[in-house]
């Protein structure tokens, strides 16, 4: 009977996985340099006249180059460069990584395009003596090297990474591209087609990529960072500091021009230029001055500043504020879950169950046959496979979801989610069951999308245990989370089960319990709409392209297919119920299809048919778009938002914006629905509602909710 | 040191059994896969994957975590390249945690009863209170194997430097290198006594008269049972198990009910042909799967409050020459028989294990043969016959298949659920032994 050391463990993870624990240059606390009283910079020389200056931000767990953070690496600049060092070496002390960007709550005041060229040309000036220096300058790099931190990076002579770390230029998700010569710095290493695409992806490379594509010199284990830094300033490192002979050839204007010509292709299947300007631009700023790097220099300042004050981009650092926001609803309780017990596995249990163990969790996965089970380990394979790269680590996943047949894994979960079929009674014998034998302390939650959590809290021993946790289908790509309460939730509870919807690295956002909580309830109508219309004789590719163009991520005719013809039905027969005269009527077909077993993507045949990659066939639209058809779809959406927001479904127009955004994907660069309103004007909206409900019907009359914003 | 021979050899056996000195050791649960037989090239497990597969719902129901483990100890003969120590992986895999030890016991065919046996002593000795002992094997993994005069060649052109020595070693390759030798195969054979295991069988059989329609009839009787047992739920340490590719596996699918005689006569001798009367039909199969027991002393079940299923009472190893392997059973379950006074009548349930129905039958003859009992086993009397109503009531290796890493702790965990069905107070789960030798446990239930 061995004793567990919590203690223990934990101090032997330190010791085999804690880069900071280990770190070369920032584990010791040497006497700093007497010149210097940095807050966020910790400096000192070493035995062999080496400086290393170690970035450690004051007050954060991770390191941005925050202007406090440049405003300091100046000084330090300045008197290194009389010091005149054996080399310098950059490392961090944040276990998250080396540099994770700049500070973008520094982008929301940039709305002049001078200042922004003002900055830039400072803080390029900068990194340009950091180039200049005549002694080795070394970037030791572990964990995530991103955008602005990349191109500090980019301006030392040699950039030596640890196995664990990650690259990327996420600048592109927040409308921009590189500012800081990250755009032509890295072009003079890598070939364009690595270069240009890992920065119109915005994805985030493996430190192998990264030295195959000539971005890093060196890539190594922590146990050799010492003599792999040692190895660059005594000029032993090998390092390539030329194109391929492919990428040499890409440089050429003529084959610019028709690489470039091949990019914009695959950019517009994603995005359209006038809803995402940047990577338009960065292609652009490759196909001018991608011959030659000094006017690239020029030309990326002049880009980059345009960019930064044009909507979208405001707009898109208001989606990455309102994931944060999101994300900090997780924050500030321990969740204490280490086993999560899914009863139910059917596509959302089995997914839901998936990625909890991808995440790290022991997961038992509840059902009464295997062959029901059985799909869901399939997929199970193929999410680890993909998502997990590391040798083992799939398998390891694989090892922690374990099959359930006999619900001895409720007995251990800290948390157990509920996903069996939308039946209250089932789901009520299921809690019963769950209550015999589970621990306590031992949350209980259901995946529910339309029944209220009132409903099912009756008869519970301990209601104040129940929650919902509402995931979206697709889990594996759906962000955000609905975490739903009721009024006998515990508070405490409440903020276990946010806290471990953050861990699992989804956006919780906590909802009312009433019907359709806020995505369906906001979704649903905008998907009906578009049945309305159909049954009016438009074409389903009409109706799609409508609500792509307003930036929709797919049409509702699609979407239903997505989600699924049942699942949908059922929510809207639920808001039917109640919501009356303010909802569209659910058309007879819509009935008789679910009958027919023609239920989407999942059935290969919907509205859409599907092929084997589960692609709707589509015709193309030729119709010029149609303002007035797009209205008819995305008002009553906004509508079910204010109805959401009067009603209290969320707490404030923030959260209403994340949730939309993150769990409808509601053209992010619209910053959301509440930001929409207010740039359009409620105004502006609530006459055409009025106008739609003369002429549609008065499921399109404004919910009172709009005389408050009127008012503002 | 050799004694002066007697009149008549006596077997000797330790005069005690652990029971006397040692703390009281339970097997207090258990698990398996299903024992899937091996299809064209490998299965889709590994042995440390059907062990990782059979552990899982087996610790999920366990009151402890599987943290607080004194040990794992895991029986395999063919180990996976890719997990030399499969006791540690799957210990690893399971979720055991960095400190919990995990190692490999390999005894050929007891390997699963030699880690019971291991952890019994452990435990008896106060060493240890709590110990998860397993077997596993996926003989479908078996490798192919390069012949040794090919590996000497590939030495040879590897350690050739110039292009010279390249060539007149290219000169010496001959085309049976490329042959690979089937590593099964060659680990079926007896190295020292150079037969083949179907061959040591065929003398047994030769020995106490086993005619191919008794082994035929055994073999028909052990699928039917097993068939039988399935379908009425008794093969109750089995559970269904679900594979990456999201494959059901819920049933020892190498059963073949139903078969007739006549059918079992067409098939030809597997290993001495064109005479021989062991066949495919009436040898255990060759199939993957893995197994635990969950072994605890008094102050395991009473700080977890486990249930124990039966207490180990003792065991036993013994050797003979290794071309009569078969007789394995015999030798080791009689010195324990002894030591407790035990006659056939009080041994409610017995597990022999079945690696070729020739043999078993062969060791029940032997048991009731005077000569054998007094000159090999010194016995004054003829022990006497197995009731085959309390022997392997639910089948056997031959329906099952012999997973050989596995089978001893499969017979070892089935023996308790067959004495709480035959209502036995005593039973005895026995194995025989590639290499000459025999295994024993004496379980009293609980």
């Amino acid at each position: 009977m061995r004793e567990i050391v919590e203690a223990r463990a934990e101090a032997l993870e330190r010791l085999e996985h804690d880069p900071i624990y280990l770190g070369v240059g920032v584990a010791k606390q040497p006497k700093p340099l007497a010149a210097l009283k940095l807050e966020h910079w910790r400096c000192y020389q070493d035995e062999q006249k080496v400086v290393w200056a170690i970035l450690d931000r004051k007050g954060s767990s991770a390191n941005t180059l925050s202007e406090p953070v440049f405003r300091e690496f100046e000084t330090l600049l300045g008197v290194v460069e009389k010091m005149q060092p054996t080399a310098l070496v950059f490392r961090s002390a944040k276990k998250s990584g080396f540099i994770m960007g700049a500070e973008i709550s520094e982008f929301v005041d940039m709305t002049e395009d001078a200042r922004v060229k003002d900055m830039l040309e400072h803080a390029l000036g900068v990194l340009d003596r950091l180039e200049r220096l005549s002694f080795p300058t070394i970037a030791a790099i572990h964990g995530f090297c991103l955008g602005g931190g990349l191109e500090f990076a980019l301006a030392c002579k040699y950039r030596i990474c640890t196995d664990t770390a990650r690259f990327g230029f996420p600048e592109v998700l927040l409308g921009l591209h590189p500012g800081l010569a990250g755009t032509w710095r890295t072009l003079k290493l890598a070939d364009a087609d690595k270069g240009v695409e890992m920065m119109l992806s915005g994805r985030t490379l493996y430190a192998k990529q990264a030295k195959n594509m000539g971005i890093v010199d060196a890539m190594t284990q922590e146990r050799h960072m010492a003599e792999a830094i040692d190895w660059a300033i005594k000029g032993k490192l090998k390092v390539r500091r030329e194109l391929t002979t492919k990428g040499k050839a890409m440089t050429f204007g003529p084959a610019r021009s028709l690489i470039a010509m091949q990019m914009e292709k695959e950019v517009a299947k994603k995005a359209k230029r006038h809803h995402y300007p940047a990577p338009y631009a960065m292609i652009e700023l490759w196909r001018e001055h991608g011959g030659d790097l000094r006017d690239m220099r020029k030309a990326e300042t002049e880009s980059f500043a345009r960019l930064m004050t044009g909507d979208t981009s405001k707009n898109l650092v208001r989606a990455f504020f309102l994931r944060e926001g999101l994300k900090e609803n997780g924050k500030g309780t321990e969740h204490a879950i280490k086993h999560v017990h899914v009863i139910g596995a059917g596509v959302m249990g089995g997914d839901i169950a998936a990625w909890s163990a991808l995440r790290g969790y022991k997961v038992t996965l509840q059902d009464m046959k295997p062959d029901l089970i059985a799909p869901a380990i399939k997929r199970a394979r193929k999410l680890f496979k993909r998502r997990l790269r590391r040798p083992g680590d799939a398998t390891a996943a694989m090892d922690r979801l374990i099959p359930d047949l006999t619900g001895d894994g409720a007995r251990k979960a800290d948390l157990i989610i509920e996903a069996v079929t939308e039946r209250p009674e089932i789901k009520k014998l299921v809690y019963a069951q769950c209550e015999e034998r589970m621990k306590p302390g031992t949350l209980l939650a259901t995946n529910t999308s339309s029944i209220l959590l009132e409903t099912l809290a009756e008869g519970l021993k301990a209601p104040q245990n129940f929650v919902g946790i509402h995931f979206f289908n697709p889990v594996a790509k759906m962000p955000l989370v609905e975490v739903v309460t009721h009024d006998k939730l515990d508070d405490t509870v409440l903020a276990r089960t946010m806290a471990w919807v953050a861990d699992i690295d989804k956006l919780p956002l906590t909802v009312k319990s009433l019907p359709g909580f806020l995505v369906n309830r906001t979704l649903t109508p905008y998907m009906m709409e578009a049945f309305v219309a159909m049954d009016e004789g438009i074409k389903p590719e009409v109706i799609d392209a409508a609500a792509e163009e307003f930036g929709m991520p797919m049409g509702p005719i699609e979407l239903a297919d997505q989600v699924g013809l049942d699942v949908a039905m059922h929510v809207a027969k639920v808001l039917k119920d109640d919501l009356g005269e303010t909802f569209p009527d659910i058309p007879t077909w819509f009935d008789r299809k679910v009958k027919a077993g023609n239920l989407g993507k999942k059935t290969g045949k919907g509205i859409y048919q599907f092929d084997k990659d589960g692609k709707p066939d589509k015709q193309a639209v030729e119709d010029a778009p149609d303002q007035e058809l797009q209205d008819r779809l995305i008002l009553p959406l906004l509508n079910a938002c204010v109805a959401c927001m009067r009603k209290g479904v969320v707490t404030d127009k923030d959260q209403c914006d994340g949730g939309i955004i993150f769990g409808t994907g509601f053209a992010p660069f619209r910053g959301g629905p509440m930001n929409y309103i207010a740039r359009r004007g409620a105004k502006d909206i609530v006459d055409q509602l009025e106008r739609l409900a003369r002429r549609h019907g008065d499921r399109f009359l404004p919910d009172p909710g709009w005389d408050d914003l009127l008012e503002e | 040191m050799a004694s002066k021979p007697t009149a008549k050899p006596r077997r000797t056996a330790k005069a005690k059994s652990l029971e006397s000195t040692g703390q009281p050791v339970y097997i207090v649960d258990g698990a398996r896969t299903p024992f899937l037989k091996a299809q064209s090239g490998p299965g889709p497990f590994t042995p440390v994957d059907l062990a990782v597969q059979a552990g899982r719902p087996l610790l999920l129901r366990q009151s402890f975590d599987p943290r607080e483990f004194d040990d794992v100890i895991l029986g395999c003969v063919n180990v996976h390249p890719d997990e030399v120590n499969p006791g540690r992986v799957a210990a690893l895999r399971l979720g055991c945690g960095a400190e919990v030890p995990g190692w490999t016991v390999q005894r050929n065919c007891a390997s699963g009863m030699q880690s019971i046996d291991t952890a019994y002593r452990y435990i008896a000795d106060g060493g240890a209170d709590l110990i998860l002992a397993g077997g596993t094997e996926a003989l479908s993994h078996a490798p192919l194997l390069f012949k040794e005069d090919a590996v000497g060649w590939f030495g040879e052109f590897f350690a050739a430097k110039s292009t010279g020595q390249k060539l007149q070693a290219l000169s010496n390759l001959k085309p049976g290198y490329f042959a690979p030798s089937i590593g099964i195969l060659r680990g079926l054979k007896d190295p020292v006594v150079k037969l083949s295991m179907g061959a040591t069988a065929e003398k047994l059989g030769h020995l106490f008269g086993v005619t191919r329609t008794d082994a035929d009839s055994f073999a028909i009787q052990s699928h039917d049972r097993l068939a039988k047992s399935t379908k009425e739920g008794h093969i109750e340490e089995m559970h269904p198990i679900i594979g990456d590719n999201g494959k059901v596996y819920d049933h020892d699918d190498g059963v073949r009910p139903g078969n007739s005689l006549e059918k079992l006569a067409k098939l030809k001798p597997a290993f001495e042909k064109p005479f021989g009367k062991v066949t495919p039909g009436n040898s255990s199969q060759i199939t993957d799967g893995g197994c635990w027991t969950i072994l605890a002393s008094d102050a395991a079940v009473r700080k977890y409050g486990l249930k124990p299923m039966a207490r180990i009472v003792d065991s036993e190893w013994a050797s003979c020459d290794p071309s009569v392997m078969g007789f394995g059973p015999v030798i080791s379950s009689t010195p324990i028989l002894k030591r407790h006074g035990l006659t056939m009548k009080q041994v409610g349930a017995w597990e022999i294990n079945e690696a070729f129905a020739a043999q078993v039958l062969a060791c029940l003859r032997a048991w009731n043969d005077a000569w054998f009992c007094e000159n090999i086993l010194g016995l004054e009397e003829p022990f006497g016959e197995i009731d085959q109503a309390r022997l392997n009531i639910d089948g056997g290796a031959i329906s099952l298949g012999h997973p050989v890493g596995t089978s001893g702790n499969r017979i070892t965990l089935h023996l308790i659920h067959a004495m709480r069905r035959l209502g036995a107070k005593h039973g005895i789960a026995t194995e025989c032994i590639g290499g000459g030798m025999g295994g024993a446990m004496l379980l009293e239930i609980m």
